[in-house]
C-alpha cells in the first residue's frame, strides 16, 4: 500500500537525521504539545531503515475511551464504551447515521462532557480540560472557516493564541500553505475559494499547532466522488509523512477500509468490532458487521462439528459445508450463519470436481453488469437468492453463462466465516 | 427576472413611486425656489441655502438631534446587541417567551403611550427633561429594533465556528471578541444606522421627554411650519432627506456585505 500512496502528494527531500523534524518545532509548541520527534513512531512501510512496527497490542494508546456515557434527553448516543486508539495510527470511527460517531469525536475535542467514564489521553484525564487546552485539533465537517479572516490568517488563528513570535507564525503558515498545496491563495477569504480549495484550508488550520491527535469529522462528504477519492490518499500521505494520530470519522465503509489503519465499527452507541480493514472485512465478529461492510450472502444452518480443521455446517437443505475457523460462536448443533463474500464464489456451467470444495447449485435469475464486474444472482435450489459477482476479464460479451442457465457455485473453506447468532 | 416589464407593471410602478416621492420631490424643488411664496415658482436659487446658514436656532436644533441620535444609537446597539445574545443563545432558559415578547412590544406599541409613560417615569423620579431624557426615550424605542435586526443574524449564525476558534486554543471570551463579534458586525451596524435614523426624525417620543435647551430639529421644523411654511423649512429638510438618504444606503450596504460573508463561512 506505502507504494501506491507515493506520488500523490510529491515527498519533499527529507534530511536524513530529521525523522521528526516536519516542522522547526519551538519550545513552546514542545511544552504545549509534547515533542513531536517522540511522539511520531511511524508506520512510514516506504522507508527500509525504519522498520514497521511490530504490532504489540497495547503499548500506552494515544487515546483511551474507558466506558465512557454521554445521553442526550431519552437518547444513549454512547452507551459504555470502551476503545484504545494508538499513537501514530490512522483510526475510523464507522457506522450508520446516528450511531454516535460524532459524539464519540467532540468527546475527544471537548464540546461534550461525559455522562461517565473516563478519556485518556497520553495516560491522562481530559474530561475536566476545556476544549482550548486540549492538545488534540478538529477538522470540522462545515469547515467552520473564519469567513472575516484569510485564508492567511485563519491558519495562523490558533498560533496566534499561543502567542508565537510573529516571524515564527509566519514561517509556520507559509508551511502550512505549502504542505495544503495553497500557496498563492494565503490572501484570499474562504468565500473566494472552491469546495476542495475551503477543506485544505481547514485541514491545514487543524494541523497548524500540531496536535498530538488531529480529529476529522465526515472531512471529504461535501466533495464530489473523484476529488473526495484523490483526497483520500492525500490524507494517507499527509499523515505518514506527519506521523500525527489521525482520527476520522465517517459512514462510507469504502473511505474507510482505504484510508484507515484501524476501524472501529458502531452500531447505537456501542462499538461492535475493532479491527484492520481486512480483518473487518474478511472476519466480521457478527452479522451486523458482515452485512455494514461489503455486500454478503448468509447460509443459515446448524454447526455439526467444529475442531481444529474447520467448521462443518449443516444448511436446512442437508447439504453440508466446510468453513475454517479459528473460533466457534455456538457449540455443535447451535444455530449459525456462514457468511460468504459474492467474490469468494465461482460460478460454473458444471459441476465442481474437486471434492473438497463447497458447492451450490441454482439458475440464473439476474445478471447485472458493472463494467469491471458482473454480478449474478442466482437462485437456489431451496429458493434462497444468492449474489456472486465475477471479474470481467475478457472484453467480449460471448456471455458464457445466461438467464434461466443451471449453474454450480463453488467456494473454498477459508473463503467462508461461521458467525453466531 | 429577465421578463420585460410590460405597459401595465410599468404604469403601476410609476403611480407607487410617484405615490411615494412625489411630496419629497416638489419640496426639494422647492427648495431652490428664488421666491418667497411658496407655491409660486421664481426661478433657481439657493438663498435658502445660505440663509440657513446664518439661522443659528436651526443649526442649534440640528446639532442637538445629531447628538442625541449618535448617543441614543450608541446605548441601543450596545443594549439590543446583548438582548439579542441571550435571546439566541441561553436556549429555552425560563420566561424566554414573555422576554421575547416583552423586548419585541415598543415595536408595536404606539410612541404615544411609550412618550406619556416615559414622561410619568421622569417626572416620578424628577430627573429635569432635556438631552438626557430624550436621549433615554430613544434608546428605549430603538433598541428593540437593534435586537430584531442582530438576532436575525445571529440565527444564521454557524455555532461550529466559536467551537473551532476555541478547538484552536482560543478561550470563551476571547473567541467572542475575535470571532463572533467581527462575523455579525454587519448586523450591528446596520442595527445602529436604523436607531440613529430612526433617533434623527422622531417627533413624538421628542415632544414628550424634551425640556427647554433641548429642542430637536423634528420639533424645531413642526412648531416652525405651524407659523407657515417657510422657504427655508424646505431648505432644511432637503438636507435632512440628504442625511437620511445616505444613511440607510450604507445600513443596506453593510448588511448586504455581512450576508455574502456569512454565504461564504
Ligand atoms: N446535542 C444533541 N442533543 C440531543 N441529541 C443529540 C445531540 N447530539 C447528538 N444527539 C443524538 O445522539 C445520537 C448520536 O448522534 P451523533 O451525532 O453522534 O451520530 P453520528 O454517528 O455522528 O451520525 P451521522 O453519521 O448522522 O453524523 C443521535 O441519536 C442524535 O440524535
Ligand atoms: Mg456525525
Amino acid at each position: 500500500m506505502g507504494d501506491s500512496r507515493a506520488g500523490v502528494i510529491a515527498r519533499p527531500a527529507r534530511p536524513q537525521a530529521g525523522r521528526g523534524e516536519k516542522f522547526p518545532v519551538d519550545r513552546h509548541a514542545r511544552r504545549l504539545y509534547g515533542d513531536h520527534d517522540q511522539l511520531s513512531r511511524r508506520r512510514d512501510r516506504a522507508m527500509p531503515p525504519d522498520p514497521a512496527p511490530p504490532p504489540d497490542p497495547d503499548p500506552r494508546p494515544m487515546v483511551r475511551f474507558d466506558t465512557v456515557t454521554r445521553r442526550f434527553a431519552d437518547v444513549t448516543a454512547v452507551d459504555r464504551l470502551s476503545l484504545d486508539i494508538r499513537e501514530g495510527e490512522f483510526f475510523a470511527l464507522l457506522g450508520p447515521s446516528g450511531c454516535g460517531k460524532s459524539t464519540l469525536l467532540r468527546m475527544l475535542a471537548g464540546f461534550e462532557r461525559p455522562d461517565a467514564g473516563r478519556i485518556l489521553l497520553a495516560g491522562e484525564d481530559i474530561v475536566p480540560v476545556p476544549p482550548y487546552r486540549r492538545p488534540v485539533n478538529m477538522m470540522f465537517q462545515s469547515y467552520a472557516l473564519f469567513p472575516h479572516l484569510t485564508v492567511a490568517g485563519n491558519i495562523a488563528f490558533g498560533l496566534k493564541q499561543e502567542r508565537l513570535p510573529k516571524a515564527e507564525i509566519e514561517t509556520r503558515v507559509a508551511e502550512m500553505l505549502r504542505l495544503a498545496r495553497l500557496e498563492g491563495l494565503g490572501g484570499r477569504k474562504p468565500h473566494q475559494l472552491s469546495g476542495g480549495q475551503r477543506q485544505r484550508v481547514a485541514l491545514a488550520r487543524a494541523l497548524a499547532k500540531h496536535p498530538k491527535v488531529l480529529l476529522l469529522d465526515e472531512p471529504l462528504a461535501a466533495l464530489d466522488k473523484k476529488l473526495r477519492e484523490e483526497t483520500q490518499f492525500e490524507l494517507m500521505e499527509l499523515q505518514d509523512r506527519l506521523g500525527t494520530t489521525f482520527v476520522i470519522v465517517t459512514h462510507d465503509q469504502e473511505e474507510a477500509m482505504t484510508v484507515a489503519d484501524r476501524i472501529a465499527v458502531m452500531n447505537q452507541g456501542h462499538v461492535v468490532q475493532v479491527g484492520t480493514p481486512s480483518e473487518i472485512y474478511e472476519q466480521p465478529r457478527s452479522r451486523w458487521v458482515a452485512g455494514f461492510i461489503g455486500d454478503v450472502n448468509l447460509i443459515e444452518g446448524e454447526l455439526v462439528s467444529a475442531g481444529p480443521d474447520g467448521a462443518v455446517v449443516q444448511d436446512r437443505a442437508g447439504r453440508r459445508f466446510l468453513a475454517e475457523a479459528a473460533s466457534f460462536p455456538a457449540a455443535p448443533g447451535g444455530t449459525v450463519a456462514l457468511a460468504v463474500r459474492p467474490e469468494k464464489f465461482r460460478v460454473s456451467t458444471t459441476p465442481p470436481a474437486d471434492a473438497t470444495v463447497n458447492g451450490l447449485s441454482g439458475r440464473v435469475v439476474d445478471i447485472g453488469y458493472l463494467g469491471d464486474l458482473s454480478i449474478y444472482k442466482v437462485r437456489l435450489d431451496d429458493g434462497t437468492l444468492v449474489k456472486a459477482s465475477v471479474t470481467n476479464i475478457r472484453r467480449h460479451a460471448a456471455r458464457e453463462i445466461d438467464w434461466e442457465d443451471a449453474v454450480w457455485l463453488s467456494f473454498a473453506p477459508e473463503a467462508a466465516v461461521v458467525l453466531g447468532e | 427576472m429577465g421578463r420585460r416589464l410590460s405597459a401595465f407593471n410599468l404604469v403601476s410602478l410609476a403611480l407607487g413611486l410617484a405615490f411615494l416621492y412625489l411630496p419629497i420631490l416638489i419640496l426639494v424643488i422647492y427648495s431652490f425656489n428664488d421666491s418667497r411664496l411658496v407655491t409660486v415658482w421664481g426661478g433657481f436659487s439657493t438663498r435658502w441655502y445660505v440663509q440657513l446658514a446664518e439661522d443659528h436656532a436651526l443649526q442649534e436644533a440640528a446639532l442637538t438631534s445629531l447628538g442625541i441620535a449618535v448617543a441614543s444609537a450608541t446605548l441601543a446597539t450596545v443594549l439590543g446587541t446583548l438582548a439579542a445574545l441571550a435571546l439566541t443563545r441561553l436556549g429555552r432558559f425560563r420566561g424566554r417567551l414573555p422576554f421575547s415578547a416583552m423586548i419585541y412590544a415598543p415595536l408595536v406599541m404606539p410612541e404615544v403611550i411609550t412618550g406619556l409613560s416615559l414622561l410619568l417615569l421622569f417626572v416620578a423620579v424628577e430627573l429635569d427633561r432635556g438631552f438626557l431624557t430624550v436621549t433615554i426615550a430613544h434608546t428605549t424605542l430603538t433598541m428593540c429594533f437593534v435586537a430584531v435586526v442582530v438576532q436575525s443574524r445571529l440565527g444564521s449564525f454557524d455555532s461550529s465556528l466559536e467551537e473551532a476558534a476555541q478547538d484552536l486554543g482560543c478561550p470563551p471570551l476571547k473567541t467572542f471578541l475575535t470571532v463572533t463579534l467581527p462575523v455579525i458586525a454587519p448586523a450591528i451596524v446596520a442595527g445602529f444606522l436604523l436607531a440613529f435614523s430612526l433617533s434623527l426624525d422622531d417627533v413624538v417620543l421628542a415632544s414628550f421627554t424634551t425640556g427647554p435647551g433641548a429642542t430637536t430639529l423634528p420639533i424645531r421644523i413642526y412648531s416652525d411650519v405651524r407659523l407657515g411654511v417657510k422657504p427655508e423649512i424646505n431648505a432644511v429638510c432637503t438636507i435632512f432627506i440628504a442625511v437620511i438618504a445616505v444613511v440607510v444606503i450604507l445600513a443596506s450596504l453593510v448588511t448586504r456585505l455581512g450576508e455574502r460573508h456569512g454565504a461564504a463561512g
